[in-house]
């Protein structure tokens, strides 16, 4: 779960981390009574999108009085926001922070974010900070330093405090910025965040650090114990785009709509991805992700295939299920025929069942009366699929 | 003889008296796994399936000798188990549990490092070497015994390339599935230096996915521990949407990798037989063993 600024920037004060003054607000006569309250000479109305790349997609503005807040408030709400990290669809703002302006001195940077690759917890500093950071420490790969904090130990915090002197900064301000970094290392481990990035951390002339930019991404399996993160993410997911994808979790479906006409019904998610990658390769395209959990029940997997049924792209259906472990082929068979029995318009429907009870399921579907095509592997089920799709088929 | 398992396993189960765990376990005594106990805190003395139900890891690995533990301990309570399991020094360690909480896996790495247990998993269908042993959830009905090894990141994948690999009349040495969950356990590079290790296996099967850097791995390690059989691989997601990107720290971590273009000119580089899509494992596998 990717947070918004404002969420991120509450986690962080709770943290102790300073953060600049600033109250969230969802409407533009919201912003103009933050603006108020907050009583300064000069804001920020910033974006509120789960992505970065705000500032040169013209997400953050400046305004000089309350009034102008509720302008520039005005101006970006409801709107959709398209920044270098959304996609060509953007993000739809739906809130915007009002915040005070920080002048600072120098730009930092701090990260902690798990590396999948070394099974551990990375901390990222450097002595620069901003939005291209990551193309400066491509140039000068020493502007980064990365220590594995996956245990903070005394010899850690003595390698994080050494590091924090290194980026020039004078003793204190080291010190500062090294004891920052273990509130975040600490931070990550409390909330389960498998990310929490500060840029820029802001240096005042006066030698406070300041967290101008929060990312923080939460773990979605860790939230089972983080009841107030997960009241969090019904704001972040629907403003994050498709309902229907949280919808098919509850039923055990990991789905994803994509652009294609040829609807897909897999088990597991490496299959699912062999299976578009097949399908691509015989020419069609798939009109969604859809991996079925091993605890999906026979109503889970009807829902499912209501909605490739309820796309209107849909020319075509494919089915490709392995059954093993507690997943058999009858399970997908029923789902299959109670979807079709309700089903408004006839799909062609391929089928290629393998694994557990893999004869079974096909004499289920057809006595639910489903008319399919029955494939002989994986490869001739994409064949037939694509060709269903351009109106051919056998 | 197979990897990681063999006819002188002897399986404890954490949390044999769940739902999920009761209805797998009696299909692998039925296999013919050697199953000497359970470990349900607050349980011990009691039995399940016929085997003896202790509190802790210790009193049951005392109490049988077993040398390997399969885990089928909710997610809350997972990394726990694991680390219990570490502690009484399980050779083997096989978690099935999936949606663990990803730190909690860092933490178990913590634990692993300098220990002598092996972990497989989590989100790990387990190992299955045909006519020996299953620690599992997987299907059986199309594993035959034979010259492959399989090591892989996906289940349902795993089913498939097992059913291939017995159509081609090849059969398998053992298969492992090393978990989908970003931080496991044992790697494919480990799962590759144990098969070129193995008498019995006579050609290895990798099967990767997008995400994370397993695979390139597998390809350095290939490269660097001399390994000697053959081996081919098939990475999946070449055409999975692309991944949502969230401010800068991963481009930071780990740029130009994860990508399946990535993977697969790593393991091309490694000199590994690429599988071009993925109905052709088995006969790509019979074709690069008929070469040699």
């Amino acid at each position: 779960m990717n947070l918004l600024e404002f969420q991120a920037k509450e986690l962080l004060a709770r943290a102790g981390i300073a953060t600049p003054r600033g109250r969230v607000a969802g409407s533009a006569d919201d912003a103009e009574r933050v603006a108020c309250r907050l009583g300064l000479s000069r804001f920020l109305v910033k974006a509120q999108v789960p992505a970065g790349g705000r500032a040169a997609a013209d997400g953050i503005r400046f305004a000089n009085t309350p009034t102008e807040v509720k302008q520039t408030a005005a101006a970006l709400l409801g709107k959709r926001l398209v920044t270098a990290q959304t996609g060509a669809a953007g993000k739809l703002v739906q809130w915007v922070y009002v915040e005070e302006v920080v002048l600072d001195a120098r730009h930092l940077y701090a990260a902690v974010l798990l590396d999948r690759s070394a099974g551990s917890l990375m901390l990222l500093l450097s002595g620069e900070g901003g939005e291209d950071i990551e193309t400066r420490a491509e140039a000068n790969p020493d502007l980064v330093t990365r220590i594995d904090v996956s245990r903070l130990d005394a010899a850690k915090r003595d390698e994080i405090e050494a590091a924090a002197r290194r980026t020039g900064l004078d003793a204190a301000t080291a010190a500062s910025f090294a004891a920052l970094a273990e509130d975040l290392v600490e931070a990550a481990f409390a909330l389960d965040a498998t990310l929490i990035e500060i840029n820029p951390l802001a240096l005042t002339a006066d030698g406070r650090l300041i967290a101008l930019d929060a990312k923080i991404t939460i773990d979605d399996n860790a939230l089972f114990r983080h009841a107030d993160l997960a009241a969090l993410r019904s704001a972040s997911v629907i403003e994050d785009g498709d309902p229907q994808e949280v919808e098919a979790q509850r039923h055990q479906l990991n789905y994803m709509r994509l652009d294609g006409d040829i609807g897909v019904v897999v088990n597991g998610a490496g299959l699912a991805l062999a299976t578009i990658d097949l399908l691509s390769a015989a020419g069609g395209a798939p009109a969604n992700f859809m991996d079925i959990r091993t605890t999906a029940s026979t109503l889970d997997v009807a829902y499912g295939f209501e909605l490739i049924l309820s796309n209107p792209r849909t020319r075509a259906v494919l089915v490709n299920v392995h059954g093993g472990g507690m997943q058999k082929c009858d399970t997908i068979a029923e789902g299959i025929g109670i979807a079709m029995r309700r089903a408004a318009r006839p799909v062609p429907i391929v089928v290629r069942f393998a694994g557990n009870n893999a004869q079974f399921a096909l004499t289920r579907l057809k006595s639910y009366g489903v008319p399919f095509v029955e494939a002989e592997d994986m490869r001739d089920a994409a064949d037939q699929a694509a060709a269903a799709a351009k109106g051919g088929g056998r | 003889m197979a990897i990681l398992v063999g006819p002188d396993t002897r399986v404890i189960c954490q949390g044999l008296t769940g739902r999920a765990a009761t209805y797998h376990v009696a299909r692998m005594m039925a296999y013919g796994t050697e199953v000497v106990g359970g470990v349900t805190p607050g349980k011990g003395g009691s039995s399940h399936l016929d085997v003896p139900i202790f509190n802790t890891v210790a009193e049951a690995r005392d109490a049988t000798s077993a040398n390997a533990s399969l885990l089928f301990v909710p997610p809350a309570n997972a990394s726990a188990a694991m680390i219990e399991a570490i502690e009484a020094e399980i050779p083997l360690v096989v978690a099935v549990t999936e949606r663990v909480p990803v730190l909690d896996m860092v933490r178990v790495r913590q634990a692993l490092a300098g220990s002598s247990t092996r972990l497989v998993g989590p989100n790990s269908q387990g190992i299955l070497a045909p006519g020996i042993a299953q620690l599992g959830v997987m299907t059986t009905v199309n594993a035959r015994k034979g010259g492959i090894g399989i090591a892989s990141r996906s289940a349902s994948l795993t089913s498939e390339i097992v059913a291939q690999t017995s159509d081609a009349g090849l059969g398998q040495s053992t298969t492992v599935g090393v978990g989908g969950d970003p931080v496991h356990g044992l790697s494919l590079a480990d799962c590759v230096e144990l098969f070129n290790a193995d008498p019995e296996t006579e050609g290895i099967v990798l099967i990767g996915e997008i995400g994370g850097t397993e695979e390139e791995q597998a390809a350095e390690r290939i490269r660097s521990a001399g390994i000697t059989k053959p081996v081919v691989a098939l990475i999946v997601g070449q055409h999975a949407p692309a991944e949502r990107r969230m401010g800068h720290a991963g481009a930071l971590a780990a740029s130009g990798r994860g990508g399946a273009k990535d993977k697969i000119a790593a393991l091309a580089r490694a000199g590994i037989e690429i599988v071009p899509e993925a109905h052709l494992v088995g006969e790509t596998m019979r074709k690069v063993l008929a070469v040699r």
